[in-house]
């Protein structure tokens, strides 16, 4: 029914997806798989037309297609649910599901129509729970993905696309899911499953197809594979970079301790960080990695657990404690564009008024290249901006430094020196934590792994672990 | 400061033109007497320039000013004794007023535009209602003199204008400065590195409302007592940070183009009042000027972003 052949795309210069061929059938429950950054999403996005392919085909029916634009996907019976959902929360159900093409009769919305129609999608996919007027502001995450099916199955869908779609919802809601899955195949619908989640995949899918580092290993029967198997193909690569050596001796005293650290996101967290180790935090997205950060450094802090340093409830008093967090996304959260390298290193310390530092040799320090105090931190390159959030913790000297997914968007060069870096400082007595999801650069930095899932630390692997490890526990349940 | 020279170049080159046509304009007493005219508009665009920089408006100064000397032209009523009091009382009702606009849009999160247009309104309602219209009162001759009077050869509203311009390029570069600006550059980055920015912001409407009560001071002095004394200040004192390329959301821009902003847009009126333009004219000319500042700004930026992104 569908046939995408030798897909291809480039993002900037850098190939994330090569010859990608995938197949699916008239109500076969398809997955894709696959670990952070292996493709999934771009292909996803190129079958919705959300980006044109640079290379290879799509075919529907055996009519070669092309998407210039979303609509045009649509109009060839392509859904896709997000992860975040797209519908309006201040209107009802069937306005949500007619958005744009609502029924006209002379001249003014037919509701009647409208809504009418919406109560027979809903009870065709078994919904009885609420009615096309509801809000849908009113209903949970699991039924507004209902209306999202409802939504695909009035624009005449044939392949309905999920990306992670059990991310939002609660444990008892999966099964819900899965009984709409289970009803659209029934109906001849193909769905293309895209989930971290082993047991779903297992639970759910005809066939598995898995990518990795933008090119298909395989596609497999479900029931040809095992758990162990399908983690295999998944991350069976060579540890190809370099990362600096580990610390030789035994890690010193205890810097930072949490015992039954919890909030809205995180349960029951315990948690110690020693002088001159590096502890990585494994989890798949949305198991409470940032919230983990978040939490210790204060911007996001624990309700409830005994800390020591005291249990900061806000940013300064996590400084104040001698904690500092280089954030995930450097540009919203890490960085003052318009100011210069120089002002943006001193941020905390006049914000905290610690005495200052000569910043000159913390760039030196940071190996900012070149390294210009005077240049605004927006014209850097995102390894050099990285490096510039460092010297903006090293100027305070913190005795905990969070480090959240720090090489993303860093090229291979900044990549071994904030590497270099990082090993460097625990190595002078800080305690690192390090959350990153490539798999190898955690397992390479780590001196151990901590695995969370759902908020809770699911589990500790030591150094050296292998990648199968870490997402068998990671991936579980 | 690359950004700020734009500005001084076209001061300098409206100083010039005036010149051109009134050659005594270069004289010590004309020249200090523009100057005196700008203090008041000067010393608003130093107050609205931090709250600009931190990514907020302050609408409020214009009715503040008008509020300012309404009351103090009702307390002092002619009194040579209550003059420093309510010199001192005016200070305070500035920084009130800033207080309470900085508390209500960041701790109430209501948008500053919508805070400070309240303010606005409820600044010059109350005067209104307090004067039925025209104020009573009088200023005395002591207080007058801080807007009219010299010392020796200079007016005292120039020497006030020279303090509070040091004053506002000093907070500049303290600390305090520094974190203001990391507030509008980017709010969640500076409060991600310890940055209080809801005081920060705050403290920020508080220098506009004192720089309100001192150019309220001046112009009680220089103008005398009107329901009108203050009207439309708050453009006028917006469109001069604008002009000296400050950038408004924030976080770009320096006080002392902003100063010359205003000593531009003063400048540029005095041309046009030379050449026999209307005063009539004046807010036709700062709107078209408005505009095509924050357009300049809006055309240069996103190149700029664009080449830094690839």
């Amino acid at each position: 029914m569908l046939r995408m052949t030798g897909i291809g795309k480039s993002f900037l210069g850098v190939r994330v997806l090569g010859g990608v061929d995938l197949e699916v059938s008239a109500g076969e429950v398809h997955a894709v798989v696959g670990e952070n950054g292996a493709g999934k999403s771009t292909l996803m996005k190129i079958l919705a037309g959300v980006h044109a392919p640079d290379e290879g085909t799509i075919e529907i029916d055996g009519r070669s297609v092309t998407f210039g634009h979303p609509i045009e996907a649509q109009r060839a019976g392509v859904a896709i649910i997000y992860q975040e959902l797209t519908l309006l929360p201040e209107r009802t159900v069937a306005e949500n599901v007619f958005l744009g093409r609502e029924p006209v009769r002379r001249g003014l919305v037919d509701r009647a129509a409208m809504e009418s129609a919406t109560d027979e999608l809903l009870k065709s996919l078994g919904e009885e729970s609420f009615g096309p007027r509801d809000l849908v502001r009113r209903l949970s995450v699991a039924r507004q993905q209902v209306v999202e099916i409802a939504k695909a199955l009035s624009l005449n869908a044939r392949i309905v696309v999920m990306d992670e779609p059990t991310a939002p919802l609660a444990d008892h809601e999966v099964e819900l899911l899965y009984t709409l899955v289970r009803r659209l195949t029934a109906r001849g619908i193909a769905v293309l499953y895209v989930s971290h989640r082993l047991r779903e995949i297992f639970d759910l899918a005809d066939r598995i197809t898995v990518l990795k580092d933008g090119a298909r290993v395989t596609t497999a029967e479900a029931s040809s594979l095992d758990t162990a198997g399908l983690v295999r193909l998944m991350v069976g690569r060579e540890l190809d970079s370099y990362y600096p050596p580990r610390a030789a001796g035994p890690p010193g005293e205890v810097i930072l301790s949490v015992r039954g650290g919890g909030n809205a996101r995180l349960h029951d967290i315990d948690l110690d960080l020693r002088a001159g180790e590096i502890v990585g935090v494994a989890g798949l997205q949305g198991s409470g990695r940032t919230e983990l950060a978040k939490a210790l450094f204060g911007a996001e802090p624990f309700t409830s657990g005994e800390m020591t340093p005291r249990r900061p409830r806000s940013v300064r008093e996590g400084i104040a404690a001698g904690i500092g967090l280089v954030t995930e996304d450097r540009k919203a959260e890490g960085l003052l564009p318009n100011q210069r390298v120089r002002d943006n290193a001193l941020l905390v310390a006049r914000a905290t008024g610690a005495p200052r530092t000569g910043v000159e040799r913390l760039l030196e320090r940071v190996r900012l290249s070149p390294p210009r105090p005077a240049q605004e931190v927006r014209l850097l390159s995102g390894g050099n901006q990285q490096k510039v959030v460092l010297a903006k913790w090293m100027t305070v000297a913190p005795r905990v430094l969070l480090f959240d997914e720090p090489t993303r968007g860093v090229d291979v060069g900044a990549k071994a020196a904030i590497h270099d870096l990082m090993r460097e400082l625990a190595r002078d007595g800080m305690a690192v934590l390090m959350i990153s999801s490539e798999l190898p650069e955690l397992i390479g930095m780590s001196d151990r792994i901590v695995v969370l899932r759902d908020g809770r630390l699911v589990g500790e692997l030591p150094a050296g672990s292998t990648e199968e490890a870490v997402m068998r526990l990671a991936a579980a349940s | 400061m690359r950004r700020a020279l734009p500005i001084f170049v076209v001061l300098a080159g409206l100083l010039v033109a005036i010149a051109v046509v009134n050659p005594y304009f270069l004289e010590p007493t004309a020249f200090l007497a523009f100057v005196k005219r700008a203090a008041p508009l000067v010393i608003l665009a130093a107050g609205q320039y931090f709250v600009i920089v931190s990514g907020e408006f302050d609408l409020s100064v214009g009715s503040l000013v008008t509020a300012e000397v309404v009351i103090a032209a009702r307390l002092i009523d002619g009194s040579a004794e209550a003059t420093w009091p309510v010199l001192a009382l005016m200070i305070a009702f500035g920084l009130i007023v800033g207080l309470v606009n900085g508390a209500v849009t960041t701790l109430l999160r209501v948008p500053s535009f919508i805070t400070t247009l309240g303010m606005l309104l409820i600044l010059s309602g109350a005067v209104f209602l307090w004067t039925g219209g025209s104020p009573r009162g009088a200023l005395s001759e002591q207080f007058r003199q801080l807007g009219r009077g010299s010392l020796g050869p200079v007016p005292w509203s120039v020497l006030i204008l020279v303090a509070v311009a040091a004053a506002a390029v000093w907070a500049t570069r303290a600390r305090f400065g520094h974190t203001l600006v990391a507030a509008g550059d980017n709010d969640r980055a500076a409060a991600l590195s310890g940055v209080r920015v809801a005081r920060v912001r705050t403290v920020a409407f508080m220098i506009s409302g004192l720089s309100a009560a001192v150019a309220a001071i001046l112009l009680g002095g220089f103008a005398g007592v009107s329901a009108q004394v203050g009207k439309g200040l708050e453009f006028q004192a917006i469109t001069a940070v604008v002009l000296g390329g400050v950038v408004l959301g924030g976080g770009r821009g320096s006080v002392a183009a902003a100063m010359a902003g205003a000593f531009t847009l003063e400048a540029l009126f005095t041309l046009l009042n030379l050449y026999g333009i209307s005063g009539a004219l004046e807010p036709a000319v700062q709107g078209v000027i408005i505009i095509a500042a924050v357009a300049l700004g809006a055309v240069r930026f996103p190149r700029a972003r664009a080449a830094a992104a690839s």
